[in-house]
């Protein structure tokens, strides 16, 4: 189970960088989300991996550790709101900026730079 | 008055609440009233605490009574005291600034104002980790809107980025919060000090994997070296009582670091004593090279006041590195003065731009200033304290930390590269005030009615600035404040034991 939980929290972080560092914004907001379900999962973890472990005293034979549950939840609060924002954010820069970069100006491709060099010269 | 340590979380709070209903909600002159008000009674608050730290000793805020250290806990020891109340002085003189013009420039500005001050005294006060991740949150969404308020292309462009780097600092701060709970145990401060000591082996690499990347994001809220990269044009798009507000912004990752890595992995952490050292020395010392650099190429003031943050930043995570008694001492004045001078600067940068017409900020030849003298002065008294030439505050707190480096080897790196960055910014502040002061087109211009200086801006400017004055005055009973508020940090016994074993908690309920 640890191997498997270990191995998806990981992949999601991997996919959560590599789409934030992305050049356009929707993949960006797109990658802080997978970025945060990562982050979600690991502080669940961070209780320790249990089976039939209930939160409460008494319910079960052992018991679960609660905190983590409750940080969880916190930052799902958190995580959900920023990236509502962040959507929002990205819509006014592409009103605002008249693209969709994250950095607001389209980059020059190649051809570009190529074409602009053999030009001066 | 036992809740004398919640106050500074809660007034914010229910006043940014009550600025957004009916009475408040619909004229921006009640709101002004009840902000300036408010935010008045914040500043009473803030000195009240500190003296109640001082003459009372520290105080445990004990929320539900859940004694520490399974509840949540607020602790208002000098150290945060000190920073809750400069941070409520700083509100203070942007806002007053900000009813002059700035408020106008689009909707709720107050309530996100006051929510902004919240999450930054919270984020002072709170005595757990989680809690600091929770208030970090409240005032990066407060800085969030009112970066971006009044709108702009250049503001939605730098907001965007702000956003993304933060959230993706967030996210680090999570795993570093997950690693941490899952070594140690426990998410309160105290407790993390006393139990990181009995780790070892490979629990112990996990926590210090927890510990750096906390020091990550904290040295990226304070504009570490390279982490900096947002910061001058996140700050310098920034309106200017949001600039003012944010130069306290930058404070609360040196402050994480001075209470994370300084208490919690401090010399007595065992394995990992002084886990951040190495790495804070040559990035601190880069961080305050890269913002003299900054501050010389600077084009316009805004930004050459953004650069000196960051200049500001490094020399206090000099302090940071330097790890002793004397350095957390120097640290503590040094970020009250630079805090207050920097937010100061923001708000005097905007005036003048103002002023100049089209040219705004930028140092090149414009018209004339309607009110030359009084600027001037403050410009003058600005650049004096930023240097850290006598008479004023920033001599005061150079000198401390130039006196807290001890060994021959620290001096070595210390003395040279803090002397030099203050002549960088000695060269860039004076080619500044000639550029701006001196250097005006003689043509005529037409000579429409003056402006006049708006009442709350001047009280805004002149208290931001004043304070450096102030504080060279009152150096010595401040720096004695200080010295109480590093021995409280470096001894264990009074800052993390004490905590813990609470006869001194006197809780709320």
């Amino acid at each position: 189970m640890e191997g498997i939980y270990a191995f998806c929290v990981g992949l999601m972080t991997a996919c959560g960088i590599f789409l934030t560092l992305r050049g356009r914004t929707f993949s960006v907001v797109v990658g802080l989300t997978l970025l945060s379900y990562a982050v979600n999962l690991f502080l669940f973890a961070s209780g320790r991996l249990k089976l039939d472990g209930a939160a409460v005293l008494g319910m079960s034979e052992e018991y679960g550790d609660p905190l983590p549950q409750a940080l969880v939840l916190t930052a799902i609060v958190i995580g959900f709101a920023m990236t509502a924002f962040a959507v929002i954010l990205a819509m006014r820069a592409r009103a605002d900026l008249g693209n969709d970069h994250v950095d607001g100006r389209i980059p020059q491709t190649k051809e570009q730079v190529r074409q602009k060099s053999g030009g001066q010269r | 008055m036992q809740h004398l340590s919640i106050l500074p979380i809660l007034l914010p709070l229910f006043s940014g609440a009550l600025l957004l209903l009916p009475p408040f909600s619909k004229t921006l002159k009640r709101q002004r009233l009840l902000a300036v008000l408010s935010m008045l009674l914040q500043v009473v608050i803030g000195f009240a605490l500190v003296a109640s730290v001082q003459f009372d000793g520290v105080t445990q805020y004990i929320l539900g009574d859940w004694r520490p250290p399974y509840g949540i806990v607020l602790v208002a020891d000098p150290m945060s005291s000190v920073m809750v109340c400069v941070t409520n002085f700083l509100a203070f003189g942007a806002l007053c600034y900000a009813t002059g013009y700035h408020d106008r420039t689009g909707g709720y500005f107050y309530p996100l104002f006051m929510f902004q001050v919240m999450g930054i005294n919270g984020a002072f006060l709170t005595g757990d980790v989680f809690n600091l991740f929770v208030f970090f949150e409240v005032l990066l969404i407060a800085s969030y809107a009112l970066l971006i308020h009044g709108g702009g292309k250049h503001k939605t462009q730098a907001t965007t980025h702000y956003v993304i780097l933060n959230l993706a600092g967030s996210s680090v701060f999570l795993f570093g919060l997950g690693i941490l709970y899952g070594t140690l145990g426990t998410l309160n401060i105290a407790d993390m000090a006393q139990k990181v000591g009995d780790l070892e082996g490979s629990v112990a690499i996990l926590a210090k994997i927890g510990a750096l990347l906390l020091m990550v994001v904290f040295g990226m809220k304070a504009a570490l070296l390279p982490l900096h990269f947002w910061l001058p044009k996140t700050y310098s798009s920034a309106s200017a009582p949001v600039a003012a507000i944010f130069a306290v912004m930058t404070k609360v990752g040196i402050y994480s670091i001075l209470r994370i890595h300084g208490v919690v992995f401090g010399d007595d952490a065992g394995e990992l004593a002084n886990v951040a050292q190495s790495w804070l020395w040559p990035l601190a010392l880069l961080t305050v090279v890269i913002g003299t650099i900054g501050a010389l190429a600077s084009p316009t003031l805004k930004l050459l006041t953004a650069n000196l943050v960051v200049l500001s930043a490094g020399t206090l995570m000099v302090c940071a590195a330097l790890g002793n008694e004397a350095a957390t001492s120097a640290a503590l004045y040094y970020m009250v003065h630079s805090t207050l001078v920097a937010g100061g600067m923001f708000l005097l940068a905007d005036m003048i731009a103002r002023q100049r017409g089209k040219a705004e900020d930028r140092f090149v030849v414009a018209k004339t200033m309607d009110n030359p003298i009084f600027l001037g002065i403050l410009f003058a008294i600005a650049a004096i304290a930023v240097i850290g030439m006598p008479p004023f505050s920033g001599f005061l707190g150079k000198v401390m930390i130039l006196q807290a480096a001890h060994s021959t080897a620290e001096q070595l790196w210390v003395w040279p590269i803090l002397l030099l960055s203050s002549l960088g910014a000695l060269i860039a502040l004076s080619r500044a005030g000639t550029t701006l002061f001196w250097r005006h087109s003689s043509s005529k211009q037409a000579s429409d009615e003056k402006q006049t200086i708006h009442l709350g801006e001047w009280l805004g400017i002149v208290l931001l600035l004043g304070a450096s004055p102030l504080l060279a005055l009152f150096g010595g009973p401040i720096s004695e404040l200080t010295i109480d508020a590093a021995v409280f940090l470096h001894d264990p016994s009074l800052s993390v034991d004490a905590l813990l074993t609470s006869p001194l908690a006197d809780g709320g309920f």
